[in-house]
């Protein structure tokens, strides 16, 4: 029978080494990971310098100002120090998305592990460069200004509270989006194959799974992508906060 | 079907439990410390290789495309001043070439005009001259007639008088009618 949750397994490939009593296996993850970065180092450095660009090197160029301006209208001119790491983070969970939704293959951002350790990477750097840049007065960024001092102390509990909590929600959408996606494709793919065992009518009736399959994979391209981009801008304003916290 | 949908994953789910006997893959904390490892040696990886070669190879080609569309436009409105200011140039000489061609349109016009003045002045003079002669001339012929016709009528007073008288009356006398004559007459 088919099992929605298989795709998630973990296959360890060979194990790389102990860290304590804790094996480090190279998984299926592992792979997946590497791939993303090969696909992305070879794409980058495999395009042309044309002075007018062909097809290839224009994707690569589009994403390069596609992520270089959504760094700069969110966090300003000043936000393009964290360019390397925002264009890693697009294009690390952008490639290994769009690959995700190929079939058999693994999806690495629908493991709630991956998808933390990259929002907590954002969130310690926000709090790293943040005191490291403004010392102090990084903690403005808990005190707007323009409220009333009756209601100040609640309002900063709640900035507090939000600020925490945002590697969580920042990873958890991710997360859930990516893995509740390819839940719902395999179970109506699994329908197709379960309708198309019964038979001619099943047959015919497998048609509209099968449909529906179709349409749900072109929605999960564009999830993919805009989960991504979600991830991406989401630490472009958690980025502008440590650059700029006076609200 | 949804039922047996349910019945489907409700065996799925057991048979996982049954062999991994670990429950939902991204909850099974055993395979965390793997997937952290992982994701740091390749991101780190991705981090070096797109800091260090990809960006600053992309960044620079379309920071040279920049640059060339740039350059060239600068080009392109030099040559266009270059252009304008030769459209000036010779708008200017134009301007120059045709007052000059007015002045000395002006000038000969004017030249033209003294010379055929002097001309009809010279002429007029001349015919002045010749006029004033011709009165001389005609005075002078008229003052000669006169004294002839002095002469004819004393003549021919003597001769009538002679024919009448039978004899010629003296010369003083006849001058001295005829004279009388003519200042009456005159």
């Amino acid at each position: 029978m088919i099992d929605p949750i298989h795709q998630f397994h973990l296959n360890k490939i060979f194990t790389i080494g102990h860290i304590g009593n804790q094996e480090i296996a190279f998984t299926n993850s592992t792979a997946y990971m590497l791939l993303a970065v090969v696909l992305i180092a070879g794409m980058m450095l495999a395009a042309g310098r044309a002075l007018v660009p062909g097809r290839f090197q224009s994707v690569v160029e589009l994403s390069y100002e596609f992520v270089a301006n959504t760094l700069r209208t969110s966090a300003g001119s000043h936000g393009m120090t964290f360019f390397p790491l925002v264009f890693s983070l697009f294009m690390f969970i952008f490639v290994s998305n769009i690959v995700g939704i190929i079939p058999y293959t693994f999806t690495v951002s629908s493991h709630i592990i991956v998808t933390f350790s990259l929002a907590l990477l954002v969130f310690l750097t926000v709090i790293i460069y943040g005191f490291y840049k403004n010392g102090l007065k990084f903690f403005k960024l808990f005190v707007p200004s323009g409220i009333p001092a009756v209601i100040l102390p609640l309002v900063v509990v709640i900035e507090i509270i939000s600020f925490f909590s945002r590697p969580i929600s920042h990873s958890v959408r991710l997360f859930a989006n990516m893995l509740a996606g390819h839940v719902t494709l395999k179970v109506f793919a699994s329908f197709v194959t379960m309708l198309g065992a019964l038979g001619f009518v099943g047959k015919v009736g497998a048609l509209l799974p099968l449909g529906l399959t179709v349409a749900l994979t072109g929605l999960e391209l564009m999830v993919a992508f805009l989960q991504a981009y979600v991830f991406t801008i989401l630490t472009c304003i958690y980025l502008n906060d440590a650059i700029h916290p006076g609200h | 079907m949804a039922e047996s949908h349910g019945e489907a994953k409700g065996t799925a789910s057991a048979h996982t439990e049954a062999e991994g006997g670990h429950g939902f893959p991204p909850f099974q904390k055993e395979t965390f410390p793997s997937q952290i490892v992982s994701l740091v040696i390749t991101f780190v990886a991705l981090y070096v290789i797109v800091s260090r070669l990809a960006l600053p190879k992309v960044g620079g080609v379309i920071d040279a495309r920049q640059k060339a569309i740039d350059g060239d436009l600068a080009e392109a409105q030099r040559l266009n001043d270059e252009s304008e200011a030769a459209m000036k140039a010779y708008e200017s000489e134009l301007a120059a070439a045709r007052a000059r061609a007015q002045a000395i349109g002006a000038e000969t016009r004017e030249k033209l005009a003294a010379s055929s003045d002097a001309e009809r002045k010279a002429l007029e003079d001349s015919l002045a001259a010749k006029l004033a002669a011709a009165e001389k001339s005609i005075a002078t012929t008229r003052a000669t007639a006169m004294s002839n016709v002095r002469g004819i009528a004393a003549d021919a007073a003597s001769a009538i008088v002679q024919q009448l008288t039978g004899k010629a009356p003296a010369g003083k006398t006849v001058e001295a009618a005829v004279d009388a004559s003519l200042k009456g007459t005159a």
